[in-house]
């Protein structure tokens, strides 16, 4: 068989598990990164918010309010918005279906992709940290503390943007992943204090995912710094019940 | 590859209705028929794409699903199934990625006529550029056996040739086959085994030869439509049949002999009509896949 060294039907076994994971690693990376609408939402929006946000002084939104809160906001960008809207087209495009019939398991797919939004969000949080010690922000606390209540808020967030990936339509995932980010944005206790809300949003907004990590890493990243009980409660919930709903509804098929 | 007693059923549509049929190894299987008939609803069952709803299927002497399977068989969906924002050459490479010892991705491209266009994104390239990148991704892991689902759709009359000369050579190199297809001339070039499949069914299965033989000769030929058969039957041989197939279009079932074409061409002649494109031999596979399916359009 000229041109095919070994013949083209001498069988090839699978290749090695990390081999696989880090081709597939590199390659959601290199998409999330050519994707120039979901670099705006997940880089260019959050730091704009920052900037933006602090030059209107805002009562209770000083610098050190916001960026604990820009940094939750960069998390459910990536784990939720970017990671729905991606994993949603993938799925109407039988992408998923089809890599499904190589010797690319599932978990090493969901592996890659946890690998590729984690890879986005240290992206993020260096740009974050970077222009908020521009614009006067002083780093106290405990940032491992605070980088726990990301990582929870990162598995809370993938698990419900797989969740509407894996069962609707990726236009209906498409809307539902931008209207969630901005409900949630404004729920959110991200560039305001929940206290500015009506009491019947502020007692919605307890129970929600947001909220609990804006909240919880500004706890974690004030002098004494600490972890708030109740936040890390609201994410941990969040994280097990989306993500095993997510797990038993998914469907690789549009 | 084995079939048996395969059900499918979406909602009160039974899109697959007990279909049985046997891929030899190492042999090109078609599975001819219809759009609608029920051959992607039946490959997909045995990529593990859907389950069926009763049946058997062993692909490798294996239950599909089987681990084993996912690097000795390779698969060619209807959907090509890539990454839109993904350089053709990178989607191939992905794939290459997953085995130990690919084909040479660059080569393989080559050879399908995609090495000008590596570098660019798959939602740029043509549909039939496309179909050749999903066909060279099933490739790339040296399978045992591939599925193609209608594997030459869409492509050009190049890039068809192209392809099938590609299938032969997989052939020869002891892959195993399996594609569906609607196009008869595709069937007939490829396959050592047709199984024609119709409303979820197996209509007929056989080698091309084994299908079109017949025991008689036929004579065809085309002349003005609604030409008067009474009078050719009068002058036929005993137990031979004419009929009008199509306006214009007429079959005589006999033994082919020159006392035949000289009946026939006199009887045009006293009707003021002349037989063209006369035409012996044995049926066509399109003439076989006619009458096992009917003519009348498909929705």
């Amino acid at each position: 068989m000229t041109g095919y060294p070994g013949g083209l039907g001498s069988r090839s076994g699978p290749a090695r598990p990390l081999a696989i994971l880090r081709a597939q690693t590199e390659m959601e990376l290199r998409l999330t990164l050519r994707r120039g609408e979901s670099l705006l939402l997940t880089l260019v929006i959050p730091l704009l918010l920052l900037v933006f946000i602090n030059a209107a002084d805002l009562d209770g939104a000083d610098i050190q309010f916001l960026v604990p809160g820009i940094l939750a906001l960069a998390v459910m960008s990536t784990a939720f918005t970017g990671l729905a809207i991606a994993t949603g087209y993938e799925r109407s495009y039988g992408v998923l279906s089809r890599l499904g019939t190589t010797p690319l398991t599932r978990v090493q797919l969901l592996f890659a992709k946890t690998l590729g939004v984690l890879a986005v969000e240290v992206i993020q949080a260096v740009l974050i940290g970077l222009v908020g010690l521009a614009l006067g922000w002083d780093l106290h606390g405990q940032p491992a503390a605070a980088v726990l209540l990301l990582a929870l808020g990162t598995a809370a967030f993938s698990g419900l943007g797989l969740l509407m990936a894996g069962t609707l339509r990726a236009e209906a995932t498409l809307a539902g992943a931008n209207g969630l980010y901005l409900v949630l944005l404004l729920l959110g206790g991200v560039v305001f204090p929940l206290t500015r809300l009506p009491g019947w949003l502020q007692a919605i907004a307890h129970v929600l995912p947001t909220p609990a990590l804006s909240h919880g890493v500004r706890v974690a990243l004030s002098p004494g710094g600490g972890l708030d009980g109740s936040d890390v409660l609201v994410l941990v919930v969040w994280a097990i019940a989306a993500l095993a709903l997510a797990a038993r509804t998914f469907r690789w098929r549009a | 590859m084995e079939v048996r007693d395969l059900v499918k059923r979406y909602g009160d549509l039974t899109a697959v209705d007990r279909i049985s049929f046997t891929a030899p190894s190492g042999s090109v299987t078609a599975i001819l028929g219809p759009n609608g008939a029920g051959k992607t609803t039946t490959v997909e069952i045995c990529e593990y794409l859907r389950r069926p709803d009763e049946g058997v299927v062993r692909v490798l002497g294996l239950v599909p699903g089987a681990r084993q399977l996912r690097y000795r068989v390779g698969v060619m969906p209807q959907q090509p199934g890539s990454y839109p924002g993904a350089r053709c050459g990178e989607m191939l490479q992905l794939v290459a990625a997953y085995f130990a010892d690919p084909l040479d991705p660059a080569a393989l491209l080559d050879r399908l006529g995609l090495g000008t266009c590596t570098r660019t994104p798959y939602r740029r390239l043509s549909g039939g550029q496309q179909q050749r990148l999903s066909l060279a991704m099933a490739l790339v892991g040296r399978p045992e056996l591939v599925f193609l689902d209608e594997p030459s759709a869409g492509l050009d009359v190049q890039a068809r040739h192209a392809t099938w000369e590609l299938l032969r050579e997989l052939r020869a190199g002891g892959v195993g086959v399996v594609l569906t297809t609607h196009a008869m001339d595709e069937a007939a070039a490829l396959a050592d085994h047709v199984v024609v499949v119709d409303h979820g069914r197996v209509l007929a299965a056989g080698s091309v030869s084994e299908l079109t033989r017949e025991d008689r000769g036929r004579l065809r030929f085309r002349a003005t439509p609604g030409l008067e058969l009474a009078a050719l039957r009068t002058r036929l041989p005993v137990g031979a049949q004419a009929a009008e197939t199509a306006p214009g279009d007429y079959l005589v079932s006999a033994e082919v002999t020159p006392q035949l074409l000289a009946v026939v061409t006199a009887w045009a002649a006293d009707q003021g009509a002349l037989a063209q494109d006369l035409q012996t031999g044995p049926r066509s596979l399109e003439d076989v896949f006619l009458e096992l399916t009917g003519r009348e359009l498909r929705s």
